[in-house]
Order: structure tokens, then sequence, then C-alpha cells
């Protein structure tokens, strides 16, 4: 190894100094010059009428500049918040998309929708002017499960959508399904639900929109994933103000598991808001509006079946989800019970036949959009409940059905539409087996018998797929951006590199992990390379950070643009050197005439090239900046095995998760110590679903149950164990570092390993998650009577 | 109505004139502007807004600033050294990859201090259950832990 191979090594991360001294710049950290403050009046109810709005009062309280509501909204003849992707339905139309108005018109559907912004001085002066907003609702009857939304006589939340339904959409050849289940051995039937999720990064979302009157520009600092996107969206679809004059920073951002993703209302308010009154306003969220106005997650009820034969061959899937999408169409909100859900129902499997019909609903109930896996972890949750059920039905060791089963040959194009470059399933299997010591579990089972406890092993062996693309393929399936990204590397006269990327960080690390790649490349110090991200006015573009594709299409981009650095490099050292540039070779940081002692360091070409004294200026450019796009040829497609062993107590329904082994197959990893960690906040997330976490609105009223961290139960330290994590190494076969992407595998694997262990436990064949004490303890006593 | 406090913070003789029903953390953030100390959840149940007052780890958030009148306040931005070295624990953290996307850290440290000052060699399940006033989305609380063990190890050693 040399001194610059940086390349799978547990780097420190260059971030964390200034976010352990609390020199960390978060959103609401930064206050500008002459800086006012709004807070937005939500609707308390579910489904209302505006009769009026009088802001009288609160126009007179301390402290307050303007007051906004829906009609300031219409008459600025702004757009509303739109969706990025056309879903075309079975009978080839479009997608329902009702107006998502950025402050109410005449109507709320949901609780904490949109009804004014009140601006002022301070933060509390906005509060308590928003108090005194006395706004006139005649309430309306309420839709809040997505199963009474399509009933009829139930309310209507749109008029273009009479039957609150945007969508039914299916994929896969439903007569050659309904065939192989009229002919199978053994059919295997689940009908469960996958629970609402409210994301909760720890930042509240907050938003600084500044005007500048001298030169007519905005500059919006945001808690965002993806400021040119929030950009593109906000400038060419809701505003309409010249893209040039809009710099969107998202600084230090606080987690965002794609809660962060989207255009909210609260953007593009203060945005607006901020010409008028000339004036910066800034608005940080309480938890109690993140619980109701971020975009929640996944919300299906689904009916499930597997075709077996004898032998316990898959011989077809048939699945019918109905997904709650909120009252609202959220940014990327109709793709993920779609594209991103049925799409990911082969798994790991040769299922030959496969058929999924989703029916999309309007509820009064908070948008929702994709979080942390969004589509794959309630994919992954039907193939592997139901390869795991069918096994115990049909007697079949779950570990030797699945094998039974596995695709082994790649590429392997399942039957619907995706095509997986390479894996390796046995390889991640086999090791879970072993480091979970699933040999030794009936011992141990007997012993916690004998306590009086019941243990139960559960497996998930899930897929997924990462970076999203190509585009010109997502765009004939109705995407309406483009999934590339952008960066750039700019090497300064004296060696020292600076590289701009579309990708944002906001946990991940990318300020190392992409050092990595860039300093192992150039064959230069760690210290000589530093990242910038999260600011349209210093990266030439990017769409962000989503899916788990920062290092796939994100890091690509970065390594096509260094190997134009190279390549321009060569030819600069070969004019240094007399050389011609084809005998040029570049390795360790040094041009070198290839099998000569002739060479001159990264650092005296860089400075040839800004200082061109010697220098082929009749052929090449002084300077030496290069950026790249990338636009990937596929998904990545990142596999896994996961071992859950849990332990009940039946006196008091609570399950302990004794031991968890997670065994991932991410491709080439950069940074093992990165990539572990984000396994373990993966894999917290979804066993936060399964035993924890469930947005619960009331079915009348359709109020947030679970508004505040008291209510909604967030994991906490004691309830988690450590993990045992493992990889193997299968690399991508369509991107230069041969990466898949990391950020999402736990959260879509461990769900139906925690649930398939505690049914184990059990001996039940289904629990509703989140499996609770008192679920738990039902079925426990119940079983038991 | 407007109030006096006076306090130490970071080692400072800090004081302004402010509202009553400001809270300790916004004294700390909007007033002294050391926004090291991060709000997360309003309910004191999140953590992230974790100090040091008279020794102890308490949640800003949840107290008005003129209860902390004459207190003595450590901030995570007086937790380092003043040369800038880090704390062992602040040092554990990066060692062990303890944090992520870096909001909860001021408090997650700050609560990890002062378990280890009262708790001097503590077990995984005391940290966890010791930590579990303090909300990660991110880390999975793995790597907090292995930071705990291994501060509390060297304090030790």
């Amino acid at each position: 190894m040399g001194a610059t191979n940086f390349i799978g090594q547990s780097i420190k991360r260059k971030e964390d100094y200034r976010f352990l001294t609390g020199e960390g710049s978060y959103t609401d950290d930064i206050v500008l010059p002459r800086q006012t403050h709004a807070c937005f009046v939500r609707s308390p109810h579910a489904h209302a009428k505006i009769r009026g709005i009088n802001k009288d009062k609160a126009l007179k309280a301390p402290g307050v500049i303007a007051i906004y509501t829906g009609e300031d909204i219409a008459a600025s003849k702004m757009g509303g918040l739109p969706c990025g992707w056309l879903i075309t339905d079975v009978n080839g139309q479009p997608m329902k998309e009702p107006p998502h108005p950025v402050l109410a018109q005449g109507k709320v559907r949901y609780v904490g929708d949109h009804v004014a912004v009140v601006i002022a001085e301070s933060p509390q002066q906005a509060k308590d002017a928003a108090e005194l907003v006395d706004v006139d609702y005649q309430v309306l009857p309420a839709v809040i499960k997505s199963a009474d939304a399509r009933r009829k006589g139930a309310p209507v939340l749109h008029d273009i959508a009479p039957d609150n339904t945007c969508y039914v959409w299916g994929i896969g050849d439903k007569a050659v399904v309904d065939q192989a289940f009229a002919s199978a051995h053994h059919v295997t039937t689940l009908e469960f639900v996958n629970n609402r999720l409210i994301p909760n990064a720890i930042e509240p979302r907050a938003v600084n929109a500044q005007y500048a009157r001298a030169d007519d520009s905005y500059t919006l600092y945001v808690a965002s994933q993806n400021p040119h996107v929030e950009r593109l969206l906000m400038t060419a679809f809701v505003l309409g103000l010249p893209e040039h004059k809009v710099r969107v920073v998202a600084p230090d951002v606080g987690g965002g598991f794609g809660s962060k993703i989207y255009l909210y209302a609260e953007d593009v308010a203060l945005t607006w808001a901020s010409k008028q009154v000339n004036r910066p306003i800034k608005w940080t969220a309480e938890r109690s509006e993140s619980f109701q106005s971020d975009a929640h997650g996944r919300d299906h009820v689904t009916r499930a079946e597997l075709a077996l034969d004898t032998e316990g061959k898959f011989l077809a899937m048939r699945v019918t989800t109905t997904a709650n999408l909120g009252a609202y169409l959220s940014t990327f909100a109709s793709c993920v019970p779609t594209i991103l859900y049925a799409t990911l129902l082969a798994g790991q499997y040769t299922t030959p036949a496969i058929y999924c019909e989703v029916t999309a609903v309007f509820t009064n109930t908070t948008p929702v959009d994709a979080y942390r896996g969004a589509g794959r972890p309630e994919a992954t949750y039907v193939v592997e409940r139901l390869v795991e059920t069918a096994a115990r039905e049909m007697k079949i060791d779950p570990v030797e059905i699945r094998r039974r089963n596995f695709i082994k040959q790649f590429p392997y194009q399942t039957p619907v539409a995706l095509q997986y470059d390479t894996g390796n399933y046995e390889a991640t299997l086999g090791e879970a087996i072993k480091m979970a010591d699933v040999a030794g579990f009936p011992a141990r089972r007997a012993e916690a018998a004998k306590r009086g406890k019941l243990r139960g092993l559960g497996y998930a062996c899930y897929i997924e797929a990462c970076g999203i693309a190509p585009s010109n393929v997502a765009g004939a399936l109705g995407a309406r951006a483009g999934l590339f990204e952008a960066g750039e590397v700019r090497v300064h006269p004296t060696g020292k590199v600076t590289v701009f990327t579309g990708s944002h960080s906001h946990g991940q690390g990318h300020e190392t992990t992409f050092a990595q790649v860039v300093a192992d490349r150039l064959g230069i110090p760690m210290d000589d390379v530093d990242i910038v991200h999260g600011d349209t006015s210093k990266v030439l573009f990017g769409m962000g950070t989503y899916g788990s594709r920062s290092i796939a299409v994100g890091g690509t981009a970065i390594v096509k643009a260094v190997d134009k650095i190279v390549a321009k490099g060569k030819k600069i050292a070969a004019h240094l050197l007399e050389a011609s540039d084809t005998d040029i070779e570049f390795k360790d940081g040094v041009f070198r005439v290839a099998g000569t002692d002739k060479q001159v360091p990264f650092a005296g070409v860089s400075l040839a090239a800004y200082v061109p004294h010697n220098y082929p200026l009749d052929k090449l450019e002084p300077g030496l900046n290069e950026n790249a796009f990338y636009d990937p040829t596929n998904f990545t497609f990142p596999a896994g095995s996961y071992v859950c062993e849990v332990e009940v107590d039946p006196d008091t329904g609570t399950t302990s998760i004794v031991n968890f082994t997670a065994v991932d197959d991410f491709g080439k990893i950069i940074n093992p110590m990165i990539v572990e960690g984000q396994v373990h906040g993966g894999l917290t997330q979804g066993i936060g679903q399964a035993l924890t976490e469930c947005c619960i609105y009331d079915p009348e009223s359709g109020q947030l149950v679970t508004g505040s961290m008291q209510d909604y139960c967030l994991p906490r330290a004691d309830d988690v164990p450590s993990y045992r994590i493992g990889t193997k190494e299968t690399p991508c076969t369509h991107n230069p570092l041969g990466v898949k992407g990391c950020g999402e595998a736990g959260a879509i694997g461990s769900p139906p390993a925690v649930i398939n262990a505690i049914t184990d436990a059990l001996g039940v064949r289904e629990i509703e998650m989140p499996a609770t004490p008192q679920r738990v303890w039902r079925v426990a006593n119940k079983k038991a009577a | 109505m407007t109030v006096k406090v006076s306090m130490s913070v970071n080692g400072k003789a800090v004081g302004a004139e402010i509202e009553e029903r400001t809270l300790l953390v916004t004294f700390i953030r909007d007033t002294l502007r050391l926004t090291g100390t991060h709000v997360g959840c309003d309910t004191a149940q999140c953590g992230a807004c974790t100090i040091f007052m008279n020794g102890r780890a308490v949640k800003s958030c949840n107290m008005l600033a003129m209860q902390a009148e004459g207190a003595q306040i450590t901030t995570i931005e007086g937790i380092a050294q003043p040369d800038g070295t880090l704390h062992p624990m602040q040092e554990a953290f990066r060692q062990h990859h303890g944090l992520q996307c870096g909001f909860c850290t001021p408090g997650m440290v700050i609560s990890a201090i002062d378990l280890v000052n009262n708790t001097p060699n503590p077990s995984e399940t005391q940290i966890r259950e010791q930590l579990d006033g303090n909300l990660c989305r991110c880390t999975g609380y793995h790597n907090i832990v292995k930071a705990v063990k291994a501060a509390a190890e060297s304090s030790r050693s």
C-alpha cells in the first residue's frame, strides 16, 4: 500500500471537528442583517372550508411586519407545488394532479396545512401574532384511512379526483400470473399494513430567505438534500423567477432520510415574501410542525400471494396495494409506491411471473413521500414475509427455500423491468448464518425457554436499487427530472484540489469519502483535497442526495472529472518532459515517461498550467479545472442477508433484539467505517418501524395523535442492540469505482427480519408492525388461551 | 416584561436584559450566539440542547434563562481545550465514528461526559440506559456506545 492508497481505508472524518466543537453551521444558526422571523398559521382541522380570515388584530400585535394568506398567494399568480413524476394508470390515463397551493385556497385538507404566514421582528412575536389570526372554518367530514378513501360517499378532497384516487397502476403480465396461480401446488397469502412513519431528522426543517433589491436576486438558506433541484422547481415551476437570480444554499443539514428532498410550501412562501417585505425572513419548524408537515413515509395496505410448486420453487407472485398519498402530491410521491416499489418484487429470486397493482389515494393526512428506502422497504417486506411464511407452511427450512430460488446467473432480467447486473446472494446469506451462529440457536432457544422466554429467529434477504437511472429511461416512465450528477475538480496552481459535487451530505460523510476517491486517484495527500457541496453559486449543478446514489452517481461524476484532469496533465507533462503524451504514465502523483526516470510531480504540472511560460499554448488551454456530468446506464443493486434473533417476554409482551447480523454486498467500499455507520443507522430506523414507530391519526377527526416525540416512539439507545456487521464484495459492473450505495439498506432489510423472528418466537403467522409490547402480549396470550 | 440575567458561560461572565419567557437555550443561541447548542424538539425529549449547569447535564430547552441566574454554564463550545485540542470524549466520538449529521452531537457529547463522570466504568447496558434522554437518528447508537466505552476506559488509564 502506498502513502496515497485511500480507497478501502477507514479514514476518520474531515467534518467531525466542527460538529464536535459546536462549529457546525445549520440553517437556524444563520442570522442575516435586518433578520425577521416567520410563523405559519396551520389548520387545526383535517378538512374544512375557510369562510374567512380576519388578520386585523394580528396585524396590530407588537413587532408584526406583514401577514399573508392564500388570497395574496393567488394574487401573486405563483404556481402550485409541482410533482416530479407523472404516473400513467392502467388505462393509459395520466394520474390526477390536484393543485397544491403554497397557502390554502379556500379549503384545508390536513391538520397542519398552511393557512397564513405571519412575519415579525422576533420568532416569539410572530408566534404571538399567529395566535391572533382569526380563521373562520366550516369543518367538513374527513377521510383518513386509505381503505375508506374510495368508499361510496366518502368525503372528497379534490374536485379533480371525485373518487379520491390519484391512479390505479399496474406492472407485469396478469394473465400469465393468474394461470400460474391456478396450477400451483401451494399458495401463501398474507394481508398486512406497512405502517406510516414520520421521518424525524433531529434537525427540524428551516429556511432563511433573503432578497436583494440591488440586483433583484434571492438567497435561500434551507435544510435541503438537493439545493439545485429546490431552485429549479421553485424558479421554473412555482415563482417564475430567473434561475440565475436565485442562490440556494443547503449548509450543514442535520439528517434528511428523504424528508428534506422536497420543495415545501414554507420554502416558497418565505422566498416570495422576502421581496414583499424587503428583509430576510427565517422560519424554523418546531417539532410539532415537523410531525405535521414533513412528508411522511410508507402507509401501504397490501394483499400478497406467492405460488409455489411441490419443491418450494416460486412460480408467481400477485400483489395488490393501496398506497396513502396524503392530502396532496408531494414532490416525488407518485413514483414511490410504483416505480420504486413494484419493480423490486422479484427480490433475490427467480420468480418468473409477477403482477402488482397499486391504487394510490388521497386522504386528509400529511402528504406521503420517500422516506429512507422509499418503496424498497415496502417491497422487501412483501417478498420476505411471503417467503418465510411459505417456508413454514411447506415445512421447508427458510434458508433452504431461499437457496432453491436464488438468482445465480447475471445479468438477470426480472419480470418487473429491472436488470440486475451482478450479485452473489449465497455469499451474504452463508456469511450471515455463520456470524449469527444459527447452528447454536436451538440451544439458545431451549435455554431461554427455561427462563420462560420465547426466542425466535428471522431472516430477510433484500435487494435494492440505487442511483435510479438512466435519465431517458426514467423519463419514458414519467420522471420529470434528469437523474445524472455533476462534479467539478479544480486543481489550484500549487497542486491543492477543491472538488465541487452536486451530491449533498447531511451525515453521510462525503467530505471524507469523496476526498478519499480523489486523493487516491491523484496520488496526493487527503489534506490536499477539500469537498464543496450544497451551494448553487459554487457547484455547477446537482441532483442532490436521495436513493443511496451519492457514491455511485456523484462519486462517478467526480471520477470522470479527475480522469479529464489526468488526461490533460499528461499532455502538459509530455511538453515539460519533451515526450509524446502517449508515453506518459501517471502513478502515485507523478507523471513519468514510461520506462525512464524522467518525471514531473502533480504540483509541477499544475503550476505549469497556471504559469504557462513553458507550455504548449498553441495546442492546449492553460489552467487545470474540469467538470463532468454522469448519467448511469443502470441502477446499482446492493443486496444482503439479515438475521434477527429476538427474545420475547410473554408476560410483558416486550421484545428484545438479542442479536442482529447484517451482511451486505455494497460492491467496492471506499470507507468501511462510514459504510458500517450507515448500516447501523438504517438498521435502527428499520427496527424502529418493526417495533416502536407508527404514525396514528384519529380515524374520525383526523387529528395527529402521534404528534410529538412523547407520542411517536423513536428508537432510543436502550431499544436497540449492538450489531454484527459483515460485507461481501461483488463490484458493480457499470461504474468505474465498482460501488453500489449503502444508505438505505439497513432500513430496507431489517423490518421483515424482525417480524419473521417475532412470529417465529410466538409460533404465529402474522403480527402487525410495529410489534409493540401490547400487540405482542395480546398475540402471545391469545394463543396461550 | 424584561428581566436582567447574569451567569458564567464557558468561564466568561455574561449578562443581558431579556424577555422573562426567554428559554435558557434561546439565551445561549440567540443572545450569546453560541449556536453549538441545538433545539431538536422543544419538549425535552431529544437532548440536542443539553449543556452543563453547575456541573450537571441539563436540557436547556426546558428551563427559563432566569432560572440559570448566577449559574456556571458550559456549552459544547467550552468542552475542548482553549488551544482546540478535543476533550477525550470528543476525540472518542471522532475515533469511533460516533456522529454523522452532527446535530445531536453537542448534546450527546455532554450527556456522555456526564455519564462517565457519574459512572466511571459503565457497562454497555448502563451506557444505553443513561443515554436514553438523547435521540440520534443517524448512528443507531452503535458507535456512540463504543465511543463512550472507549472514553471511559481511556480516562481510567
